[in-house]
Formats: structure tokens, C-alpha cells, sequence
């Protein structure tokens, strides 16, 4: 059965940071996720009631919890074998 | 920029503070920590960083109307609230009022992956929203550096750390940080640097092996604050500071008197006892009595109708109390009362200044105008002499500014009296009482001297010091050629001179019947002689009579003569 990863992408106001892990994210996800994630980006400067939920201290914050374990991956994604080993996607690339 | 420029002004006149609600922190730092900015709190584990964060929170939201955010990275928030509970926090109900926040940052190492660059704005949103949600003035980061464990960019958090206290000083809130202890710096990851306004280190040493927690203002610019290293205690009601040394001499004093209990010791200090306020101590060597007499004025104080309480170092209460009864002073119907309380505890329980922070507290609470220490010289076993006296002369500079009497006994260890003996405090008392063994004829007998009493007429005698059934009395001992006597040779003496006055009153009895025979006889000699004074004036009188008769019948024989020869011669004539 396939999964979706949902992923949701948590950065403050649009900064470079911010805007080089949307870039990075979609990059990998189209690489090896093609069809089957779903990414959510939230603006902690719009919502910063959510940052306390998902446990974010540190901008941008990626947080996968689908599929199992929970995942979170700070940083601007720049370095895509560590994404890949967060997002448990390497097992995929593998099959 | 404006307000900028004058809210540094402001600061220029008079640093503006944040009172802390926790008692005595606030007379170190004259006001509290600094108002709009951090203050880092380190101390190893277990020196209650926590609780002093907690507690400035929550004071700060009951006390002084400013809410407080604390954020934990430590422990949840469930947790904190039931540990706090137990200190009489309730921070659920405080979080439903909005008056306090609470944010556990929880961070699971092995849920996270770090890739290139990153900000901490996730907490400083965090931060703002909750500072914003309630209006907080106040917020406790603890503890930091557990970021630092957690996260693996150092150069990153660095830089962090430093835009999030210059971020909390625009917010305008009084932050506290804590830190544990590095060994080399005062925190593990030199938060110190960031952290410029105000430094406290909490500590915890064992010394003796008796615990002490200790508190020290290392640092606190544009203020003036106390140096020195404050023992705290963290006891049911939170964390208590005692600001020891008091740095003046300014305590206000009363000439009204209170009575020690023993109407002749009163008589020796000019007939009214002691002053109010004044401290007193009794010395003296074992069994001389010392708690006896502090029992009296306890006795005395409770009978006035006023609250004392009796720390007692070395028996229970149960016992002074039965041991009281036997000189007829009933302690117990005070206890029953409410009028007398007694604090009894082993000096070995805690530390000195744990002590003095435990009476403190405990006339905090109890507000009696008599205090009895009982005795301080056991208090010897958790300290050095040197430190007994700066603790009580802390202690006696309280009791002072509170208008309350105290009445310290010391036991004096050797039969000779030394001056320097106990633990110095002879020089802080107001009134020095020495009860002394004399030993002599076989016997040992207490007397009583007052050394000193300041600012009264007192007598300069040595008292005999009598313990009985009644209570204690102090008897004017014998002053004679002999020297001092005092016990059974002082009543034979007395004895020998209530003979003396019986064989005097005796012989004054004898001469006085003596004069009166002489004075008896005397009278009759002299009515003998009257009595023959009366005869002689008879023989006179009648002696003199007989020649006046005489004289008499011969005149008339003369006339009758005359008369005859008349007769003749007219006879002759008429012839």
C-alpha cells in the first residue's frame, strides 16, 4: 500500500533560509517522492500559535509525521543525504 | 530611538527593579533584579534554579500584578506544575487566570537532523506569542543550555543566544536564565558572556556533612547589592533568604522593661528587669540552673499575656516541661494556651545558618516578643566559633529591629570564668548574667553575678542562687570576715547570729531588772530619809513652840507682877 508523506515546512517571513529548504524539499520530493507526499508550509509569523504543537524552537523546521516515526529535520535542507536519511526515503530509493 | 533614549535616562537616575517576592532576596539586590533585563541564575544541579525561576513567576503574578512566561526545556509542564505544588504553587490555576504560561520546549534528539543553516526563530516566535498572550512582564529560560546538548551548530546557537537577550531587552520583559555550572566558568557554555546586568550563583555545599544552600550576587551592573554569600532555604513555602548582615546600626530602642520572672533578680537590675528588646545571656557551667531561669522568663513573658517562643537545642519539649514543673513553673498550660511555642531541634540537624534562617522564619510566623535560645554553645557541633557569633549577632540584630527580647543561654565548659568565652556574643548582649558554682565546705552552691547590663542601675552583688520547690530565689549571700559564704554555711551563719541575738535580748533582760531593783531601793532610801526628815522638823517645831509658850507664860507672870505692885502702892496710899 502506498503512503503519503506528509510533510509540513514551518519558517518565519520569507527569508532565504526559508526559501532555500521550500526549494530544497520540493527538489527531493519530486526526486523520490514523486505523487505521494503533500507539503504544508506555515508561517509562524502568521501562526505562531502552531509552533508549540510540533514542539519548533529552531526556523525552518521540516516535520514529518506520516509516515511513522516522527521526523523533524532543521536547517535549509542543503544537505539532501541527510534529508533523505530523515525522511526515511532512502529505504524507497533502494526498492 | 526617542523612547529608547529616554528610558536609558531613566536608568541613569535610578536602575528600575523587579521585585523577586522572595523573602530577603530582594534587601540583597535593594529592590530586586533588574527590570527589562536578563538575570542569569547558575548553580549545579539540585541548587534550586528552578524553583527560584518558579518562584519569581509566580510571586510576580500573585504579588506584584505581572504576569510571568516560563519556559522549561527541562521539564514538562505537568511535572513543574506537581513539583511546585508541594511548595504551595498552584500554577494550574494561575495558567487558567492568564496570569502565568507555561512552555515546555521539548526537544528529542533523536528525532532531529540538522542540515546547513537555521535560526532560532521558532523559539523567539514561541517566546513572543506567549509573552503577548498574557502580557508578560516577566520570563524564566530554564535552562538554556540544554539547546546546547541538543544541537550540534555551536556558532549557530552562539549567535542565537546573543540576538535572544537583546530581543528580550527590546520586549521590555525581566528575564531569568539559569544555568548549570561549568568547571571553569559559571555556566557550561559561558551564558555569562551574553548575560551582562546581573549574575546570581546558587550553591550547595556540604561542609561537615551538613548541607548548606548558599546564595551569592557575583555580579549586578548599575547597582548597588550585598557581596557576600547568603544561606537560603527552600522549605515549604519556597525559597527564603536570610540578608544576614544588616549593614547599620540604626535599630530603635525601647526603655519600657520586662520582668525576668524572679522578682529578686529584677531587684537586682534596679527593680524592673530587663529592657524590652535588650538580649541577655545567661552563662554559666552545667547544672547551674540556665534553663531554669529561662523557663521563668518564659513563664514570665506567657503571664504577661504575651507570645514566646523557646528553641530548644538540647532537651525536647516534653521534658523542660516536666523538669519545670518541679521548681512550680507550669509551662504546659501555656503551650495548651497557644502563648508559648517550642522549637525544638538537634543543632546536627542542619547547618548554622539553616538554623538561623529556621528561627527567622519561625518568629516571622509567630511574632512572640520573647525568644529563648536554649543553649547556643550546642550549636558549636555545625559551626566554628567564628561563625556561631556572626550568626547570632545577625540574629540579635533582628530581634532588635523587631523590638524583641531574647534571652540566649551559653554553657561556660570550664569552671573558670573567661571572659572571651561564649562564642563572643558577651560583647553583644545587652545584659550578661553569670550563674557559677561555688564550691566550698564540701559543697557546691550557685551564685549569681550580673557581668553587665547596659543602661541600667544594677547590682554589683553576688547572689546566692536557690533552686526549690517554690521556683528560684536569689538570697543575699554572707558577707563577713570570712569571706563569702554561701549554702549550709551560709545558714549556720545565719543561725549563729539568731543565737548571738537571743543571748544579747537575754542579757539585756537581766540589766534591765537590775537598774529596776536599784531604782526600787534607791526609793526607799529615799522615803526613809523623808520620813526622817519629818521628825526632825517636828522636834523643831516643837522645840520652837515650847519656847514660845515659854516666852508667853513669862510675860504674863511679869504683868501679873506689875499689877501686884500697883495694888500696894495704892494700898500705901490710901493708908
Amino acid at each position: 500500500m502506498e503512503e503519503t508523506w506528509q510533510l509540513k515546512l514551518y519558517v518565519a517571513g520569507k527569508t532565504i533560509k526559508s526559501a532555500a529548504a521550500l526549494s530544497n524539499l520540493k527538489k527531493y520530493c519530486e526526486e523520490y517522492l514523486k505523487g505521494k507526499y503533500k507539503i504544508e508550509v506555515i508561517d509562524l509569523l502568521v501562526k505562531p500559535q502552531l509552533a508549540e504543537g510540533d514542539q519548533i524552537f529552531a526556523v525552518p523546521t521540516l516535520v514529518k509525521k506520516v509516515p511513522e516515526p516522527i521526523r523533524k529535520i532543521i536547517g535549509d535542507l542543503s544537505n539532501k543525504e541527510k534529508v533523505l536519511v530523515g525522511l526515511n526515503i532512502i529505504p524507497v530509493n533502494k526498492s | 530611538m526617542a523612547t529608547a533614549l529616554s528610558t536609558k535616562k531613566d536608568t541613569n537616575i535610578r536602575l528600575q527593579k523587579s521585585p523577586t517576592g522572595i523573602a530577603g532576596l530582594d534587601e540583597i539586590t535593594e529592590g530586586g533584579l533588574p527590570k527589562g533585563r536578563p538575570t542569569l541564575i547558575c548553580g549545579e544541579a539540585g541548587a534550586g534554579k528552578t524553583l527560584f525561576g518558579i518562584e519569581f513567576i509566580v510571586k510576580g503574578a500573585t504579588q506584584f500584578n505581572e504576569p510571568g512566561v516560563f519556559v522549561a526545556f527541562e521539564e514538562k509542564s505537568d511535572e513543574l506544575a506537581a513539583n511546585v505544588a508541594s511548595l504551595g504553587f498552584d500554577l494550574k490555576k494561575l495558567v487558567q487566570e492568564k496570569k502565568v504560561r507555561l512552555d515546555y520546549v521539548h526537544i528529542e534528539r533523536s528525532e532531529i537532523e540538522e542540515t546547513g543553516e537555521y535560526d532560532l526563530d521558532g523559539l523567539f516566535i514561541r517566546l513572543g506569542y506567549a509573552i503577548d498572550a498574557i502580557k508578560a512582564k516577566r520570563v524564566v529560560l530554564d535552562t538554556l543550555e540544554n539547546l546546547f546538548s541538543s544541537l550540534s551548530n555551536e556558532a549557530i546557537l552562539r549567535a542565537e543566544l546573543r540576538r535572544l537577550f537583546e530581543w528580550l531587552k527590546t520586549k521590555g520583559v525581566t528575564a531569568i536564565v539559569t544555568g548549570e555550572k561549568g568547571n571553569n566558568q559559571l555556566t557550561r557554555q559561558g551564558l555569562e558572556e551574553y548575560v551582562s546586568d546581573c549574575v546570581i550563583l546558587l550553591d550547595h555545599r556540604v561542609q561537615n556533612q551538613i548541607s548548606t544552600r548558599r546564595l551569592r550576587v557575583i555580579k549586578y551592573r548599575g547597582s548597588m547589592h550585598g557581596t557576600n554569600e547568603y544561606p537560603f532555604l527552600i522549605d515549604s513555602n519556597g525559597i527564603s533568604v536570610l540578608p544576614v548582615t544588616s549593614l547599620t546600626l540604626e535599630n530603635k530602642v525601647s526603655s519600657q522593661r520586662v520582668s525576668t520572672g524572679i522578682p529578686s533578680l529584677d531587684n537586682m537590675l534596679g527593680g524592673q528587669g530587663f529592657f524590652k528588646g535588650s538580649s541577655i545571656l545567661v552563662s554559666g557551667t552545667a547544672g547551674t540552673g540556665k534553663t531554669s531561669i529561662a523557663a521563668h522568663f518564659a513563664n514570665a513573658a506567657c503571664m504577661r499575656s504575651e507570645r514566646c517562643i523557646y528553641f530548644a537545642f538540647e532537651e525536647s519539649p516534653e521534658q523542660i516541661i516536666r523538669n519545670m514543673k518541679s521548681i512550680n513553673v507550669n509551662l504546659e498550660k501555656h503551650v495548651k494556651s497557644g502563648l508559648l511555642k517550642f522549637h525544638a531541634s538537634r543543632p546536627t540537624l542542619y547547618g548554622l545558618e539553616m538554623h538561623l534562617l529556621v528561627i527567622y522564619k519561625t518568629i516571622q510566623e509567630f511574632k512572640p516578643t520573647t525568644v529563648i535560645l536554649d543553649p547556643i554553645t550546642n550549636l558549636v557541633t555545625v559551626g566554628t566559633v567564628s561563625e556561631i557569633k556572626s550568626m547570632l549577632m545577625r540574629l540579635i540584630d533582628y530581634l532588635q529591629k523587631e523590638q524583641i527580647t531574647v534571652l540566649f543561654t551559653a554553657l561556660t565548659l570550664n569552671t573558670i570564668i573567661n571572659e572571651n568565652t561564649d562564642e563572643g556574643v558577651s560583647s553583644l548582649v545587652d545584659a550578661w548574667l553569670l550563674v557559677r558554682d561555688i564550691e566550698f565546705n564540701g559543697e557546691r552552691n550557685r551564685g549569681m553575678y550580673i557581668m553587665k547590663s547596659r543602661g541600667m542601675k544594677h547590682s554589683n552583688q553576688v547572689r546566692e542562687f536557690v533552686i526549690n520547690d517554690h521556683g528560684l530565689e536569689l538570697v543575699d549571700v554572707f558577707l563577713g570576715p570570712e569571706g563569702v559564704l554561701t549554702g549550709s554555711a551560709r545558714v549556720a551563719h545565719q543561725l549563729m547570729e539568731k543565737t548571738e541575738d537571743a543571748l544579747k535580748a537575754f542579757s539585756l533582760n537581766r540589766k534591765d531588772r537590775e537598774i529596776e531593783r536599784k531604782s526600787s531601793m534607791l526609793e526607799a532610801k529615799i522615803s526613809g530619809l523623808r520620813n526622817e526628815f519629818e521628825s526632825v522638823k517636828d522636834e523643831l517645831n516643837r522645840i520652837y513652840q515650847e519656847e514660845e509658850l515659854k516666852q508667853e507664860v513669862l510675860n504674863q507672870n511679869r504683868e501679873a507682877m506689875i499689877n501686884l505692885r500697883k495694888e500696894k502702892v495704892q494700898q500705901s496710899t490710901k493708908k
